[in-house]
């Protein structure tokens, strides 16, 4: 029984590209590792995480990815207060 | 789904073929030589009056931005200039446009073009507000959108800038390609647009580059019409070439053709842009000498056959800022003037610090951008993201900056510089590398008008000038 239920909003990785497949001239960190798309979209079939799977995108394009997260979201922020800041333009530096 | 060769090399070389299909317009109308091109002439081809622009523009809530007078900073300024210096420093609210960025202006052209040429969708490959842009303006006419961006490193990581830029994109309803670290970019660009046979939206076509004339043309005519004179200078963030080159055009469209252009970038001399760990070491996605040295000296390494946007062509100085001093005049422009905006949108305005104190106190400088700020896009989300990087962040004179290794935020508003990049230097290195794509001993007479055109020189001073 799969664990993910058709209809779901996915995350699937495609590896593009493996580290002999890359273009050519590029530095040394970058030729090591593959080059690797991330993409979103609702779950065409129930699937588990971990697993290669079809999702429709946002736009309606089937693409075929391993499952990398469920309901992906965003969590970026405005950071922890970087107090450096804080004084600018205050009375504190007149 | 294509039944094509979709390895690197195949991809790469069936280049010419997806542009041409993709985009409508054949370069080779225009291409005289390896380097000549009829530069006007494509402009042209476009088929659209400035007014046109103005109009298509109108209608998906582009352009006809605020332009503040920046009364604070200027005192601030004239108080560290020597008696009667001290331009007055104006500001083009320019994330005012629907999505937030002058980059609006640029994608609504080619969304118009794709639709009145009954493309299905458009795709643009980008880290930057430009994405946003082309999914906004999609959004309003119909059109499907894919972005493909430069996202993350071999950790899964991303910068939280580039983060909300992809954010931004899903928000307008795009499909985002979430890439990891490499130039690769481009050819999952054209691997995608070859699938789709979606209309190439480009950040480098005529159509790209005509959107940003009518920012140029605005201010121009504003300041005229407020202040009794045409701009003394203009300040334009630079890293592709297509600010600086539409800005310009627009201006020169005004009659505007004594404003002096000055081009600025974020010095971040010393990080490889296509390397994975020197990814996230960066507090600056665009705006950066990683993108506008190299466009400045061959503006050609691009996605289309000949890029429109020719920043040499149009500049008259190039400054550069560090991090540290952007991130002092961001917090300076929210304590002092009440905008909060996007540190990336503010580099024009730091290099305007530095410029406005050698300027006439009756003097005008125009910044001529802003971009909208939030979670990721905020000086704090980039220093708190830098600190944890393990980037050094203190305050001191920025003179002691090093890009992926320290950021030193000024401590006085007469600690920012700028400085100022030889400009003289990049127009022999643009030659240096057109000799290098086709040899000097075969340029011919309207390869060298061509060339001079594009440094903003005569030929005399090529003659003087040209490569060994």
């Amino acid at each position: 029984m799969k664990t993910i239920p058709t209809g779901t909003w996915v995350e699937i990785e495609q590896i593009v590209l493996t580290p002999n497949q890359r273009a050519e001239a590029l530095p040394e960190d970058t030729k090591k590792v593959p080059y690797i798309l991330r993409v979103s979209g609702f779950l065409e079939h129930d699937a588990d995480l971990g697993e290669e799977c079809t999702i429709r995108t946002i736009i309606g394009r089937l693409l075929i990815g391993r499952m990398t997260q469920v309901n992906p979201g965003y969590s970026h922020s405005f950071g922890k207060t970087v107090a450096e800041l804080l004084s600018i333009g205050t009375e504190r530096e007149k | 789904m294509s039944s094509l060769d979709p390895s690197y090399n195949a991809v790469m070389a069936r280049k010419n073929e997806i542009m041409k299909s993709s985009l409508g317009l054949d370069y080779d109308d225009f291409i005289q030589s390896p380097i000549a091109f009829n530069y006007e002439g494509m402009m042209k081809a476009t088929g659209f009056s400035l007014e046109e622009i103005i109009q298509i523009q109108r209608d998906t809530k582009v352009g006809n931005t605020p332009l503040y007078v920046l009364h604070n900073l200027t005192e601030a300024v004239r108080k560290i200039s020597a008696p009667g210096k001290g331009a007055s420093i104006l500001l083009k609210d320019e994330a005012a446009n629907a999505s937030g960025s002058f980059k609006a202006r640029r994608a609504s052209i080619s969304a118009y073009q794709a639709q009145i040429k009954g493309y299905q969708g458009m795709i643009a490959a980008t880290s930057g507000n430009y994405g946003a842009a082309v999914a906004s303006q999609a959004a309003q006419r119909h059109l499907k959108c894919i972005i493909v961006q430069e996202v993350f490193d071999s950790r899964g990581v991303g910068q939280p800038e580039i983060v909300e830029k992809g954010r931004a994109c899903e928000a307008y309803g795009a499909e985002v390609l979430k890439m990891s670290v490499g130039p690769e970019l481009f050819y999952m660009l054209l691997r995608t647009l070859e699938e789709t046979g979606y209309f190439n939206a480009s950040l480098y076509t005529p159509f790209g580059i005509r959107g940003i004339e009518s920012l140029g043309y605005e201010i121009g005519n504003e300041v005229r019409d407020r202040f009794g004179r045409a701009p003394d200078a203009v300040i334009c963030t630079h890293a592709g070439g297509g600010n600086v080159t539409g800005t310009a055009r627009g201006l020169l469209a005004a009659g505007c053709d004594s404003t002096r252009i000055i081009a600025c970038s974020v010095d971040l001399s010393g990080l490889h842009m296509a390397s994975d760990t020197a990814f996230n070491r960066k507090s600056f996605t665009t705006g950066h000498t990683g993108f506008g040295i190299p466009f400045a000296t061959w503006p050609d390494r691009v996605d289309v056959p000949r890029n429109a946007a020719r920043s040499l062509r149009y500049m008259d100085e190039y400054l550069l800022v560090t991090q540290g001093e952007v991130f002092y005049i961001t917090e300076l422009l929210a304590k002092w003037e009440g905008l909060e905006r996007g540190p990336a949108g503010n580099i024009s305005l730091t290099a305007a610090v530095a410029l406005a104190q050698e300027m006439d106190e009756n003097q005008i400088l125009v910044v001529q951008e802003t971009e909208y700020t939030g979670a990721g896009k905020h000086h704090n989300s980039q220093l708190s993201f830098a600190r944890e990087n393990g980037v050094e962040i203190r305050r001191g004179d920025p003179k002691d900056d090093i890009p992926g290794t320290t950021i030193v935020i000024p401590e006085r508003l007469d600690q920012v510089h700028g400085k100022s990049q030889d400009i003289e230097k990049l127009r022999r290195s643009y030659l240096a590398n057109a000799a290098k794509n086709y040899p000097v001993e075969n340029w011919t007479a309207n390869d060298m008008a061509f060339l001079a055109a594009d440094v903003k020189k005569e030929t005399g001073w090529l003659e003087r000038n040209l490569p060994n």
